[in-house]
Formats: C-alpha cells, sequence, structure tokens
C-alpha cells in the first residue's frame, strides 16, 4: 500500500510543515499520525473559551427552525431528489458568518431522500409528513433500479419472515439502511483525496493480479466504487470552494475537510447510525499548530469546533413516524469518541477533547453529536472531573471502557452508534439489531407459539405441561429454543447484509477504510433481566402456569421470593451472565456472511419499551406489555440497593462475550452525589473509576431531579433542550412519546444513589 | 478473617445500601442497624426504631456482604458507614464491624446521635475514621421535646471526640418551627467552633420521604404537616454557622 508523497504544490503552505513522525507519511495510517504528533494535555477546563459572537448568530439563526420541524415533524424534503455526494447544490445556514460549510441538501435541516435503502421507507416517511412522493422517483426504484429492502425480501425464508413479524427477532436493517460504518474522515484531512485514491488504485492493482473469483470480482467493483465515491467528494468539496484533493493546510482546513468526508456520508448513507468516529485528539494536532504559529487564538479554535458542531447536530434524514417512535425521536447517532489511553502508556486527551465537550456548554446540552468518553482510570484527573462536571449539567454524554476495548480494538478505537468498539478505518460491523430472549423464554413454554398471536413461528416443540414450571425442563426447552433464535437469526443477517453490499454499498465509508477490512456480525440480545428474573423465579421460587383454552400458557402466578438481576447477587447474575455467554456462543455455530466475526450486544436503545409492549405475561412477574428494562439494565424497581450494586450486577456480563457492547443507563439527582456540590464531580469521577475497574463496560449518566422530568412532561415547551440518556444515546426528553417519558421516570430513580 | 477463634459477634441489622457523598466521603456501603433509643419526631426510619424489627446478622455475615464492594468504594474514594438506628445501642457488633473494616484497610464512618456515645470505647473510636454527629438542637428544652431525650451525652461525647482526635462532621437538620431558632443556632455554632475536630457541618433540609414508612407502620407521622424550609431559611442557618468559621453546607 506504499504510496510515493506527492509534493503539494497548490497547498498555501507545506501540509505536513512542523508535524513529527515517519509511518504515517509512507502509508494511509492515522493512528501513527496521531500517536506520532499528539500533545497530552494534563490540566483542567480554565483555557476554555466562551462562544463568539459569530457562533452563537449561526446557532440561533438555525436553532430558531427547530420549533417549527418539532411541530411539523419535519422542517420540509426534497422529493424529487435521490441523494448522492454530489446531488445537491450547496447549502448554507449563514453563508457570510458560517465558518465551517455544507449541508446534506441546499437547506437546512431540508430532508433528502435514499431509496437505495427501500423506497417503501422513503414514501412513508414523505407521505406520513404530508408529502406526495415523486411520480418520477416512484417509477424508478420501483421498475429499473432494485432497492436493498426488495433484495432482502426476496431472499428472505418463511421462517425468517415469520420470526420478524412476531417480534421475535427485530429491529432489522432491512427496508432501511444499515448504518454503524464509520469513515475514516481524518484521511480526507490528512492526505486529502488524490492520495487516498492513488492508494485505493493500488489496492485494487493487486486484486488485478488474482483470478476472478465471485470474491475477488465483489472486491474490484467496491474498490471501483470507492474510488469514484472518493472523485465524488472532490467535486461536491470544489462547488463549497474547497479543494479537498490536496491535504489539510490548516486547523480551519483540517476541519473543513474532515466535515465534508463525513457530510459525502451522510448525502449518501440513510444509515440508522452514522457514527463520526474519533476525531477531536487528530483535530487538536492542527488547532495546537495553528496556536504555535499565531494563526490562530483560543477563541478561534473553539469557534472552529463550536461550528463544526452545529453541522453535525443538524444532521437529518427522512424517516417514518414509526422509526422515531422505536428510537425516540430523531436520531442518527453522530457519535464522537473523546479521551482514551495509548498503547504508549500516554493519554489521548488533549485540549481538544475538552473543546468538544465546551460545546454543551458554548450551544447548550444536545443529544447530537452522541459525546462518548472512553473512560480509564489512568486519565487525567483534570479531564475526568471536567468531564463528570459536563455530566451532570447537561446529562449528555456517555461513558464506555478504554481498557476493555483497547487490548482489542486497540487505541484507535471508536464507538459506533452507542456501545459498537471498531477501530477506525480498520473495521467494519454488520449491524444486526437484536432477537428478544424474554419472548424466546415463552416460546420454549409454549414449544414455539407466540404467547400473543396463538401462531406457531418457532418449529413445534412439546410444550411444557405440568403445572408448575420445573427449572431442568424449562432451562433445556430453552436451551433448544435459542439454538433454533441464533440460527434463524445469523441466516436473516446473512441475506439483509448480501444485498445491503448489493444494492446500498457504503462507497464513501468504505473508501475510507483499508483493504481488506475486518468484518462483524454485530448480533444483540434484548430483555436479557426479563429473561434472567423469570429464570431465577422458577428456580428459586414456585411459577404455576395460567393456560387458556387452546392450552397457551399466558400467565404465570409467582409464589415465594426470588433474588433479581440488579442486587449484586450472584444467584441472579448468574443466570444472566449464562445467558450471554450461552446465546454468543450458539451465535458463533452459524457461518457468517464474508467471514465476519460473530458479536453481540446487550442494548436495546428505547425500543425495550416496544419490545415490551409485544411479549406477554412472563414468570418474573411482568405484565403483558410493560417495558422491559433499556440494555442490561435490571427491571425497573428490582434494584433494591442502589447503582453501585445495580452496576456490578451489570458489570459481570463477560465484555468478551458481548463484544459489541453492554449498555447501562443510571440516573441520579445531583443530591444522589453528593450533599456538597463541590464534590459531585469527584464522587462521580470515583464511581466511574470504581465501576470500570470492575469490569464494567458502558454508563449512561443521567444527573436530573423526577420533578424536573414531570413538569417537562406537562411544560415540554419549557424544556426545548433537555436532554437525558437512554440505553447508550441522548434523546430529546420532550420529543419522547408520552408512554416512554413514564418509562424514564418510573425507572429506578435513586434519589438516595 | 483475623487469627483468634473468637466468639461470633451478631448484631440486629436493618438493611444496608451504598450511598455517594450524603454518609461520609465518596461512594460507601451504609449498614443500617435495628434499634434507637430517641424519638426524633421527624425520623425518615421509624422502622429502625426497635431491635427486635431487624434481622439478626453475624459480623461475619456483614463482612461477606461488604466484602463484595470492597474494591468499588475504595476506588470510588469511599469505605462503609454504620448507622441506624443508633450504632451505639449495640456497641460490640458496630465495633467489631468497624475493626473488621478497618483491617480490610478500608475507611469507617460512625453516624450517631452521640446520646450513647459513653458506650463508644477508646477501641472502638480508634476505628472510626469519621464520626458524623447528629446534634438535633442546641436547646435543652427542644432536644428533649424532639427526641425525648437530654442534649448532655450528646455535648460530652462531642467533647470526647475532639480530645481523641477524631474527625467529625456535624449533621443538623432544619425542622421549620423546631430547629430554625437563631439564638440557638448560634449557640450551637459557638460550641461546634471551639471544638477542634470539626470538618464540616451538613444542614439538612427536613423532609417527609420517610411519611409512607409511618402509614406502613400505622403510626402518626408527627410532623406532617410541618413544612419543608425554604430554601432562604436553610442558607440563613448555613451562614450563621460559617460566621463561626465552620464550612457548613
Amino acid at each position: 500500500m506504499t504510496v510515493a508523497i506527492r509534493p503539494d504544490v497548490d497547498a498555501p503552505a507545506e501540509p505536513w510543515r512542523g508535524f513529527a513522525g515517519r509511518g504515517w507519511r509512507d502509508r494511509i495510517d492515522v493512528r501513527d499520525f496521531i500517536r506520532a504528533t499528539r500533545t497530552p494535555y494534563e490540566g483542567g477546563p480554565e483555557f476554555l473559551a466562551c462562544p463568539t459572537e459569530r457562533t452563537l448568530a449561526v446557532w440561533h439563526k438555525v436553532s430558531a427552525l427547530f420549533p417549527e420541524e418539532r411541530r411539523k415533524g419535519i422542517l420540509d424534503a426534497d422529493t424529487a431528489t435521490p441523494s448522492t455526494i454530489t446531488s445537491h447544490a450547496p447549502g448554507y445556514i449563514d453563508r457570510d458568518r458560517e465558518l465551517i460549510v455544507g449541508l446534506q441538501t441546499d437547506a437546512p435541516l431540508k430532508r433528502a431522500i435514499m431509496p437505495n435503502g427501500g423506497l417503501r421507507m422513503v414514501e412513508n416517511g414523505l407521505k406520513a409528513y404530508g408529502y406526495e412522493p415523486d411520480p418520477f422517483v416512484t417509477e424508478v426504484f420501483g421498475t429499473y433500479r432494485k432497492t436493498h429492502n426488495d433484495g432482502v425480501f426476496d431472499a428472505y425464508t418463511p421462517a425468517m419472515r415469520a420470526a420478524r413479524k412476531a417480534g421475535i427477532i427485530t429491529g432489522l436493517p432491512d427496508a432501511y439502511g444499515r448504518g454503524r460504518i464509520i469513515g475514516d474522515y481524518r484521511r480526507v484531512a490528512l492526505y486529502g483525496t488524490d492520495r487516498l485514491i492513488e492508494a485505493k488504485r493500488a489496492e485494487r492493482a493487486r486484486l488485478d493480479e488474482q483470478p476472478s473469483t465471485p470474491d475477488v470480482i465483489r472486491d474490484r467493483e467496491e474498490l471501483a466504487e470507492q474510488i469514484r465515491a472518493l472523485g465524488e467528494l472532490t467535486r461536491m468539496a470544489a462547488s463549497y470552494g474547497c479543494d479537498v484533493s490536496r491535504p489539510a493546510g490548516t486547523a480551519h482546513e483540517a476541519v473543513q475537510w474532515l466535515y465534508l468526508g463525513f457530510l459525502a456520508a451522510v448525502k449518501e448513507q440513510n444509515g440508522a447510525a452514522m457514527s463520526l468516529g474519533r476525531t477531536s485528539t487528530f483535530l487538536d494536532v492542527y488547532l495546537q499548530r495553528d496556536l504555535d504559529e499565531g494563526r490562530i487564538d483560543e477563541s478561534r479554535a473553539q469557534e472552529l469546533i463550536d461550528d463544526f458542531v452545529i453541522k453535525l447536530r443538524i444532521v437529518r434524514f427522512l424517516r417514518t413516524p414509526e422509526y422515531d417512535a422505536l428510537f425516540s425521536g430523531d436520531p442518527t447517532w453522530v457519535t464522537e469518541s473523546i479521551g482514551g489511553i495509548g498503547t504508549d502508556g500516554r493519554p489521548l486527551v488533549t485540549r481538544t477533547s475538552f473543546r468538544f465537550l465546551q460545546t454543551l456548554y458554548n450551544l447548550g446540552p444536545a443529544p447530537e453529536p452522541n459525546l462518548t468518553v472512553l473512560w480509564s482510570p489512568r486519565l487525567p484527573e483534570g479531564f475526568k472531573r471536567f468531564c463528570a462536571q459536563v455530566s451532570i449539567d447537561t446529562s449528555s454524554i456517555q461513558y464506555e471502557s478504554d481498557d476493555l476495548m483497547r487490548p482489542r480494538t486497540g487505541d484507535d478505537t471508536a464507538i459506533a452508534c452507542c456501545v459498537s468498539a471498531m477501530a477506525v478505518g480498520r473495521q467494519m460491523q454488520f449491524f444486526g439489531a437484536r432477537v428478544n430472549l424474554a419472548k424466546a423464554l415463552l416460546y420454549a413454554i409454549n414449544g414455539g407459539r407466540d404467547e400473543m398471536s396463538g401462531e406457531q413461528v418457532a418449529p413445534a416443540t412439546p410444550a411444557l405441561t405440568g403445572e408448575y414450571l420445573d427449572y431442568g425442563e424449562l432451562s433445556a426447552a430453552y436451551d433448544r429454543m435459542l439454538d433454533w433464535l441464533a440460527g434463524t437469526y445469523v441466516d436473516a443477517l446473512n441475506v439483509i447484509h448480501y444485498m445491503h453490499d448489493k444494492y446500498a454499498y457504503e462507497r464513501l465509508e468504505m473508501a475510507l477504510h483499508d483493504y481488506p477490512v475486518h468484518r462483524f456480525m454485530a448480533c444483540g440480545i434484548a430483555g436479557l433481566s426479563v429473561a434472567a428474573d423469570s429464570l431465577s423465579a422458577v428456580r428459586y421460587g414456585r411459577v404455576k402456569v395460567v393456560r387458556d383454552e387452546t392450552g397457551l400458557a399466558v400467565d404465570y402466578e409467582t409464589e415465594g421470593g426470588f433474588p433479581t438481576y440488579g442486587n449484586n447477587d450472584d444467584r441472579a447474575d448468574t443466570l444472566a451472565v449464562d445467558l450471554v455467554e450461552s446465546f454468543m456462543a450458539k451465535v458463533r455455530e452459524h457461518p457468517a456472511y464474508r467471514d465476519a466475526e460473530h458479536t453481540q450486544s446487550v442494548l436495546t436503545i428505547t425500543s425495550n419499551v416496544v419490545y415490551g409492549k409485544h411479549t406477554g405475561n412472563t414468570p418474573d412477574g411482568r405484565r403483558a406489555g410493560q417495558p422491559f428494562a433499556p440494555g442490561a439494565n435490571p427491571m425497573n424497581g428490582r434494584d433494591r440497593h442502589g447503582v453501585v450494586a445495580s452496576a456490578l450486577s451489570v458489570a459481570k456480563l463477560p465484555y468478551e462475550a458481548a463484544r459489541d457492547g453492554i449498555s447501562l443507563t443510571s440516573t441520579v439527582t445531583p443530591e444522589g452525589l453528593g450533599h456538597d456540590p463541590a464534590e459531585r464531580a469527584p464522587n462521580l469521577a470515583g464511581i466511574l473509576d470504581a465501576y470500570m475497574s470492575a469490569g464494567g463496560f458502558h454508563m449512561n449518566v443521567n444527573v436530573l431531579n423526577r420533578a424536573t422530568l414531570e413538569d417537562a412532561m406537562e411544560h415540554p415547551e419549557k424544556y426545548p433542550e433537555l436532554t437525558i440518556r437512554v440505553s447508550g444515546y441522548a434523546v430529546n426528553f420532550v420529543r419522547l412519546t408520552r408512554e416512554q417519558q413514564l418509562d424514564v421516570i418510573s425507572r429506578t430513580f435513586h434519589e438516595a444513589l | 478473617m483475623s487469627g483468634t477463634a473468637a466468639p461470633a459477634v451478631t448484631g440486629r441489622i436493618h438493611s444496608w445500601d451504598l450511598s455517594t457523598g450524603v454518609d461520609g466521603p465518596g461512594t460507601r456501603f451504609v449498614l443500617f442497624v435495628s434499634g434507637c433509643p430517641l424519638r426524633c419526631l421527624y425520623c425518615a426510619n421509624p422502622d429502625t426504631w426497635h431491635m427486635r424489627d431487624g434481622r439478626q446478622a453475624s459480623v461475619d455475615e456483614v463482612m461477606t456482604e461488604i466484602g463484595k464492594y470492597r474494591d468499588f468504594v475504595t476506588t470510588a474514594g469511599g469505605g462503609v458507614t454504620v448507622t441506624g438506628g443508633e450504632p451505639l445501642l449495640q456497641p460490640e457488633f458496630t465495633g467489631s464491624v468497624l475493626r473488621r473494616c478497618k483491617e480490610a484497610g478500608l475507611h469507617t464512618a460512625l453516624d450517631t446521635s452521640g446520646f450513647l456515645g459513653a458506650r463508644a470505647s477508646d477501641a472502638l473510636l480508634a476505628d472510626t475514621d469519621l464520626v458524623l454527629l447528629d446534634i438535633k438542637s442546641f436547646d435543652i428544652g427542644t432536644y428533649r421535646r424532639l427526641t425525648g431525650a437530654g442534649l448532655a451525652p450528646t455535648l460530652t461525647f462531642a467533647t470526647r471526640l475532639d480530645r481523641l482526635g477524631v474527625p467529625v462532621h456535624i449533621r443538623y437538620v432544619l425542622v421549620p418551627g423546631w430547629t430554625d431558632d437563631p439564638a440557638a443556632v448560634d449557640a450551637l455554632g459557638a460550641f461546634l467552633a471551639g471544638l477542634g475536630n470539626v470538618d464540616r457541618v451538613d444542614v439538612l433540609p427536613f423532609h417527609k420521604l420517610g411519611a409512607h414508612k409511618y402509614d406502613a407502620l400505622g403510626i402518626g407521622f408527627p410532623l406532617r404537616d410541618t413544612p419543608v424550609p425554604a430554601p432562604e431559611l436553610t442558607e440563613r442557618v448555613r451562614e450563621q454557622f460559617r460566621e463561626h468559621g465552620l464550612r457548613a453546607l
């Protein structure tokens, strides 16, 4: 992959002037660049700058559009132009004032259509908001151009369709973009597209020497598409007056080039999660150089980041109201991973790590970009305290264990979506949504019949017929049911990702990856705590079955107490651990498309509400329709010893068997972090240190009062910016459905932690 | 386990919990023991009044539970707090727990009204890194009406802690009409300022979150109709303590 350096005659100054290191010059290697050039920062937030009037003017201009957007659902849509990297003329918020330019369409918040994923999603999305689908688009994508969605349904088997319809396998990316692929957008800034194209051509040339097997043909075609996409990126950037064919020469250019790379991705892909990667410390190298050269001051450095973040906050996709209900609002998961420690033992925290977090003060709290701190007890104290203070003030950041990820995915790991770790530019994943483990337990009891519809969904097995459930019998039946589920699930994912590669390939994002790339098959489980508690009820209590006239078990009467997951009690926690390990093992038995490495997540985002709605009464006493706990959380109200005991239960789930992430959402009141306000940030930092040291992977931290949330339900207009973290993601509270709002409030509110 | 084969000490406990920054520094394992000689009108934990209502537990059993949190609370800058009820109603049990925690390298705190301070041996206090001393009122008459007992033992205990050099955080529950008398607050401030071991004074606004417990126990909550203090009142009382050079929060 070695490519000679092309002298850059066009640049205002030698773009790599003053940068240390060698390896990254000879090959495409941003990690090596960061390793060689970064300036770790060990201090506190004292140096940070307030927003400038210019920043506030731009932000106020675009945020003034939010109320109308909220009222109408979407502000506007271009119904006639299927979006590509170059499909739309340049758009601006405020052309004279913007520092960082580029919009998805020709106007802010105006949504584009991306029918490659599925025409129906586009049409339903438009109709839901009062727009007529364009007849020409309908004709093209209904007649001449097949979509990902069409392909998947051509290849789905009846068993897959039945499992999908019943909701035992759910949230599958079969009608929309799969997302969760992080292009290494930093490459655009560091190398410029000419050099990237050159490197891709070299990769392609090596393939040309190989026999044309189906795999090689596909790879050649993909590389050709990648090269084409880089050319389109160059043209799109030129329409904004930016020459990204050459490396960025200043911090302003670096931020702009990087953003244009990301913009190209979100112009072409409506992925469920369109994450940004790990950009802050990369950008710090440029900001620091400009500061050292006297080109900019701190205020300007902050302005560039503020302006960049404004752009990241207004990424929009056209989706259906049902989709938004599932995921609570309109998430784009523009996840930015901040902090962490290098494998050289030095922190990856820089001043720009602080500058990104500072945007939550300068622009106010917001769910996007999804700011994610890669936490280690070894992080500099000043940074830890600042993160904790920002959490207390805004509830807008999440934490993931750098110490768990670094040995596995390296020190250039970024999070896609909520908790999915990948080495930037070297690894990608096939997003696989999740299966409903609680429903599967009911299927085991009912011999494969659905407890809500009575239909036979899984292959018929003998139903459990005893008056009381027998633990041995139940766990054997459950094990068999999970065998079936894992097989059907991986099989369905293989179909989905085959078709996504074929009809909605992420050309630009993959152009910003190495070739060949390491692929993960990211499976997932929901309903873990319900399943574990149900097993515990059967094992430690007595569970009587109530059956309807057809013999279908529809309810349970539980006698005697039983330990529940979430109290740091091994009796119950072991059941959850066993479930995670056993399902992971079952998933691994089924070969994955393109030899992807199987992983799984314990994550629901906010879909725990919908999964609960579609799941009948469970033996743990949960009523039909009642929401599940989010992610790996214990069931609401069953964690009786506070957030620490509950977190330690979650920390027992082995990351090795859930490499796609284990999500824990904790909500505390300010008083719950200490009577003395000055102690709250250090106390929260201490909790994070202790949780991660105990093997915990992820924690969302919400710091607020129940009264605040109740007031926000009644008076949403007073809280347009109220952000809370829900299972790996931050949402605007006022955009949740009432049902979800009540769920958040009733979720164990750790008044005294 | 310590090496000697001492007879198993047991106590009556109500429950355990974990808290952050409200029962001593950092995140702490908080052991609630059962039984209390006082009957404070505003008590938020009437379910801990009687030893007989508690569960019999051995020190070993308690230490096993604490052991599950040892690493966590240590890393989080915390430790163990014994509270209640009144921990000094069971001095042998409380002393054993504190001793075993010290042996395990944990920071220890004792939350007490001081009424039974005479029962705390010097050895017990040597195993206590911090005393959270609840002084309910500095007015003898109010103290008796509020708690049903006398103030003197608490003040004796406070001076003894000073003599022994045991660090103390004062807890002062602010109840409108009961503990907001400026003269009494001022007198308490003067007394505390004369001690050399008081690191801070926590002024805790009275709340009624324990009211449902009274309902569950079928007993009346005497302060059901008492208002919670206005923020201005809380601030005024804190300011009064600060005037004596105390760190009031």
